[in-house]
């Protein structure tokens, strides 16, 4: 039996246009909505199917404000047993505060965690650290770009892209892996997945460390690149064109 | 001392390294007064030319040597030794940690990522993920990349050292003005029995990563929710091999299952700097954005001129891309038979 936590972020769902808040230190989502990152998806895939291979249990966790409670429900709905949140505000946590603050949690548990799943970065500030800085922090081995995993006995054996084909790993259990996106097929909640999720208490903490921040001065954006397209035509008949194009940019001399 | 570790393959330091020292050669001049040294770890060119023997590693190390002192790189450190045969993180970090430096950088890749991150990790010390520009030096400021390249964020970096990644495409690789000569320093770093439990155990070769192929490509065909289902590839595929191209796709692709997801391009994907992307029914999402706008031309076919991929690209066609497919690689197969 191997009991997993899931660590997961609530992060805008950006599909157009990006607005910055007034003072420029945040993303204006007030008229988007929020998702999961992508990689979290997977680690909860990942850890679900774990569990369910070895009668083990999930539980979720996010450090954010209130409304992550939104993220953990979906986790919940998807297979995940129970949802734990640090109530904090996530922007004046840094990458090395939100991996504290979870270490710091998962010290007070009770629950002895075999797997800390994270997703290999968040969608939002990219940071590509918490999942190395919470391993660390526990002492336990991490690994990262993490697709598949298998639990055999007390080690996991587990899978990511590597330069020269699919780098393998085994490492013993406790351990911490960051898992991206391409392994696992993250699957849509059931009904009654979702009516679990809906009657579930969430565990409500607060953090047990001071944040540092993370550094941010600002945001920006990109500037706008007025739109230069050449169209070239409708259908077939702009193919000629393009040929023209192609050719005296040199890519069809091989 | 600003230290870069340099990934290794078959041709040598790996494009997206040779950009970070670019960017190590402008950090340094910005600060004035710090060197710019390099490490490498473990075999050259990351197993490849370890299996080709000492001769194979031997013609890599003369690549790299010309490369890095083309960079103005002032010493080179190989790190090496039986423990370091296999990539681990925490043997890397190790590696990194036995050459003190006030400044530590890597290319924004899966392996830079997470070595660096242990370095961070180590030192208590902050990271600052996929970097492009600097804004400051006094204190250090830093612009990376959030949202996915959507937006970027000036991060002051403190600390010791001051550890950063430098995101891919974000810089041209440019020669110094004045070429170096390094020299080799070759050890053997002490590595712990826990450095090695996170190393790689074996590599699976027998599934083709394209990765590597879509990255370093010069032209990219890619493939959106236009092509329609899993089956409506074969346009595609005779296109890519007509161009002598590889083939990418959008997330929309890969989440349906139409295409396997070494081949997505975008955020959660890979990131491309092609001379040509011929981007095929893709609407071009921000994330999408994120992996191809390094390209150096964009030509979108689709049938809504006014999607993102349109209006953002240099030359469009509107139309149902299996219309328009089928005759440009009709249309280039009669250009190369006739000589053109």
């Amino acid at each position: 039996m191997v009991n997993l936590l899931v660590c997961i972020k609530r992060v805008p769902e950006i599909a157009g246009e990006i607005l910055l808040s007034q003072d420029g230190h945040s993303i204006d989502a007030r008229h988007v909505g929020h998702t999961l990152s992508e990689h979290d998806e997977c680690a909860i895939e990942l850890a679900v199917g774990l569990a369910g291979d070895t009668g083990g249990e999930v539980r979720v966790l996010s450090l954010g404000t209130a409304e992550a409670a939104e993220q953990l429900r979906y986790a919940v709905a998807l297979g995940a047993g129970a949802a734990t949140l640090i109530t904090a505000d996530p922007e004046s946590y840094g990458p090395a505060d939100v991996a504290a603050a979870i270490a710091a949690e998962v010290r007070a548990s009770p629950a002895a965690y075999d797997l800390i799943l994270v997703g290999n970065d968040a969608a939002d500030t990219g940071d590509f650290q918490v999942g190395v800085r919470l391993g660390f922090a526990l002492g336990r081995p991490v690994l990262t770009g993490i697709n598949t995993a298998e639990i055999h006995g007390s080690s996991v054996l587990a899978r990511g892209a590597g330069p020269q084909g699919t780098d393998v790993f085994e490492v013993p259990l406790p351990a911490v892996m960051a898992v991206q996106e391409g392994g696992v097929e993250p699957r849509y909640p059931s009904i009654r997945g979702r009516l679990k999720a809906k009657r579930l208490s969430i565990d409500r903490k607060d953090p047990l460390i001071e944040p540092i921040g993370s550094g941010r001065v600002k945001l920006t954006l990109p500037p706008t690149k007025p739109s230069t397209v050449q169209i070239l035509g409708e259908g077939p008949d702009a193919v000629p064109a393009l040929v023209e194009i192609l050719a005296s940019s040199g890519v069809l001399n091989r | 001392m600003i230290l870069v570790l340099v990934e290794t393959g078959s041709d040598g330091a790996t494009p997206t390294s040779l950009e970070t020292l670019t960017f190590a050669r402008e950090l340094a001049g910005r600060l004035g007064g710090e060197t710019v040294e390099a490490l490498i770890i473990g075999p050259l060119g990351a197993g490849e030319a370890s299996a080709g023997g000492p001769e194979a590693q031997e013609r890599v190390k003369e690549k790299l040597s010309a490369q890095l002192a083309e960079q103005g790189v002032d010493s080179i450190h190989h790190a090496a030794g039986e423990r370091l045969e296999r990539y681990g993180a925490s043997g890397w970090a190790t590696a990194l940690g036995a050459v003190p430096a006030a400044y530590v950088l890597a290319a924004g890749t899966p392996r830079g990522s997470e070595v660096l991150a242990h370095v961070a990790a180590r030192a208590g010390a902050m990271m600052a993920a996929n970097v492009v520009g600097i804004v400051d030096t006094e204190p250090l400021v830093l612009s990376r990349q959030v949202m996915g390249g959507g937006v970027f964020e000036h991060m002051r970096l403190d600390g010791a050292p001051r550890v950063l990644t430098v995101a891919g495409h974000a810089v041209d690789p440019v020669a110094a003005d004045d070429a170096s000569a390094p020299v080799w320093h070759e050890f053997e770093p002490e590595l712990s029995d826990a450095d090695l439990v996170t190393a790689v155990v074996r590599v699976e070769t027998g599934a083709p990563d394209a990765t590597s192929t879509l990255t370093g490509a010069r032209v990219v065909v890619g493939a959106g929710r236009g092509v329609g289902s899993a089956d409506g590839f074969d346009d595609l595929l005779q296109l890519r091999d007509q161009l002598g191209a590889a083939l990418g796709a959008s997330r929309v692709v890969t989440s349906l299952g139409w295409r396997p997801h070494h081949e997505q391009i975008g955020q959660t994907g890979s990131r491309i700097s092609p001379e040509v992307y011929l981007a095929c029914g893709i609407s071009g999402a921000v994330q999408h954005w994120a992996g191809c706008q390094s390209a150096k031309m964009i030509v979108a076919i689709n049938t809504d001129p006014d999607a993102p991929m349109v209006t953002q690209a240099d030359y469009a066609i509107i139309g149902d891309l299996h219309q328009v497919v089928p005759a440009l690689t009709a249309a280039l197969r009669r250009r190369e038979s006739s000589g053109g």
